[in-house]
């Protein structure tokens, strides 16, 4: 029976360290930080995020997959610049870069775009990880497709679009829709040749994912709509997603609703969607950008690990 | 028929595709940041051997392969079959000549292998990773000659050719690795 931890010391001591320079970095910008509840009684209703069900008696509970909901409700009540350090959970088989429970760090930043906020990550990954290039990289999502694949992902047609497939992930086995295409393009064809020793930015994400991110024309001239959204990656690692938050109530409803509506379709179970988070959105919710960073991954990428149990003292299977 | 989902692949899982059993080597779970996530996953071909790379949509089923492994016991040949019993149920299997084709320089009567049976027919056959086997042909033996790394080629009692040292004399039984094919020492007098 293995006890130990998986962790050792220099990486416990790491984490700590990890922990110490995200709380200065925000006391110095003073951005407060905040605790929201664990359990809710309302899920994330993403199609593609699976959230634990806790049950008890009778009553039953969401574990969050992220505090965004909830933080969004502080926003707002008028709480201004926040973050969260906290645990979640997405129901999520295990691999060297997933673990079914870890550690999250969420922040807002009222009155930022999009620029404003990936700029700041920028800065915040640079005290965590002051080992990497100075240069980053960013790119949009259409520019990243242009580059690597020689073709533009919002407009291209879906008889081309399945034909690259083909081409050129010749593993694949199954049908995708136009967005599990150019998912599957991206995981497969573009990500893998990320730089691993500066930081890529992609934005500017087709509207299809714009989640709660604002959405608009990709230019004056076009009627292309574009998702306010960026990834942060080194090397193939993703670390984070951040937003320009949607913050019109009725869109966010109708977000929501659509996608529960995608669960009916994909045969995913239903689960409530946040009425109080969107009663929030009814009331004064501020333009803002917010970014949810995988601390972990991070942890991983400061200690030179190679995989994600590496830097947990007890990863899901030692749970 | 059982199915499985990707959501429990793992090494060592068992599946068909295209009408042949596969077998998982390896199990990656890709996800981009939103959106569709994928497995994806290294397996072998459990009727040619061969491994091959795919990519699964996460969520997607796949039929469950009726694949299981018994020991067993190699009993003869009669030409055209390979026969093996399972020694507790006395249970017989016959295997083809395909599914010997990689443990036929290693098969020894009343030896025991592992039998993989794909719908209750032998589809390949595990040799022991070392087995002991009789010299039927090799040059006299140099007496006291030990110098390291010298070898000279064996016939074994199977019909497999090996590299065996100088001293080997023919009619000694030697343990071979059956991973590598090489010869490892002589056989302990019993």
């Amino acid at each position: 029976m293995q006890w130990q931890p998986q962790a050792d010391q220099n990486s416990r001591i790491a984490r700590a360290t990890m922990l110490r320079t995200i709380r200065e970095f925000f006391y110095q910008r003073n951005v407060l930080e905040v605790e929201t509840p664990a359990l809710s009684q309302a899920a994330n209703t993403d199609p593609f995020i699976d959230s634990f069900e806790v049950v008890i008696s009778r009553l039953k509970r969401y574990l969050h997959t992220s505090p965004e909901y909830a933080m969004k409700r502080l926003l707002a009540a008028g709480s201004g610049d926040i973050y969260q350090i906290c645990k979640v959970w997405r129901n999520e088989p295990l691999s060297t870069h997933h673990n079914a429970e870890f550690s999250m760090l969420e922040y807002y930043r009222v009155g930022f775009d999009l620029a404003d906020l990936m700029n700041e990550v920028e800065q915040l990954f640079r005290e965590i990880l002051p080992d990497l290039k100075s240069d980053s990289k960013y790119q949009t999502y259409e520019s990243l497709f242009l580059d690597n694949l020689g073709f533009n992902p919002h407009t291209i047609a879906s008889e081309a679009l399945q034909r690259c497939v083909v081409e050129r992930v010749p593993s694949f086995q199954g049908e995708l829709d136009r967005q599990a295409s150019l998912d599957l393009l991206l995981t497969h064809c573009i990500e893998p040749d990320f730089d691993n020793d500066r930081i890529t930015f992609v934005y500017d994400y087709p509207a299809s994912q714009s989640a709660l991110a604002k959405t608009e024309a990709i230019s004056d001239r076009s009627s292309t709509q574009i998702a306010k959204r960026f990834e942060v990656y080194i090397g193939s690692l993703e670390l984070a997603n951040g937003y320009q938050e949607l913050t019109d109530a009725s869109a966010n409803q109708a977000v929501l609703e659509k996608e529960l509506e995608a669960r009916k379709a994909l045969g995913i179970t239903a689960v409530p969607e946040d009425r109080r988070f969107l009663a929030a959105m009814e009331a004064d919710m501020p333009e803002c950008s917010g970014v949810a960073i995988g601390l972990d991954r991070l942890l991983m990428r400061a200690t030179g690990a190679s995989t994600l149990a590496e830097v947990l003292n007890f990863s899901w299977e030692n749970a | 028929m059982a199915s499985y989902n990707t959501s429990e692949f793992k090494s060592g899982l068992k599946f068909m595709l295209d009408g042949d059993p596969y077998n998982i080597v390896e199990n990656e779970f890709v996800k981009p940041g939103k959106g569709q996530a994928f497995n994806r996953v290294k397996i072998r071909n459990l009727k040619t051997g061969r491994v091959v790379d795919k990519t699964f949509k996460s969520g997607e089923k796949v039929e469950a392969a009726d694949v299981m492994e018994v020991n067993a016991e190699y009993l003869y040949t009669d030409g055209e079959f390979w026969h093996f019993m399972q020694p507790t149920s006395f249970e017989q299997y016959q295997a083809s000549d395909t599914a010997i084709a990689d443990v036929k320089n290693w098969l020894k009567e009343q030896e025991s292998y592992i039998v993989t049976l794909w719908n209750g027919e032998p589809l390949s056959i595990t040799p022991p990773n070392f087995i002991e086997l009789q010299i039927t042909e090799c040059a006299p033996g140099v007496q006291g000659n030990t110098a390291q790394g010298a070898t000279k080629p064996a016939t074994v009692q199977t019909g497999a050719q090996i590299k065996v040292p100088l001293f080997v004399e023919e009619g000694e039984m030697v343990k071979i690795d059956t991973r590598t094919g090489e010869y490892l020492s002589r056989a302990k007098e019993s």
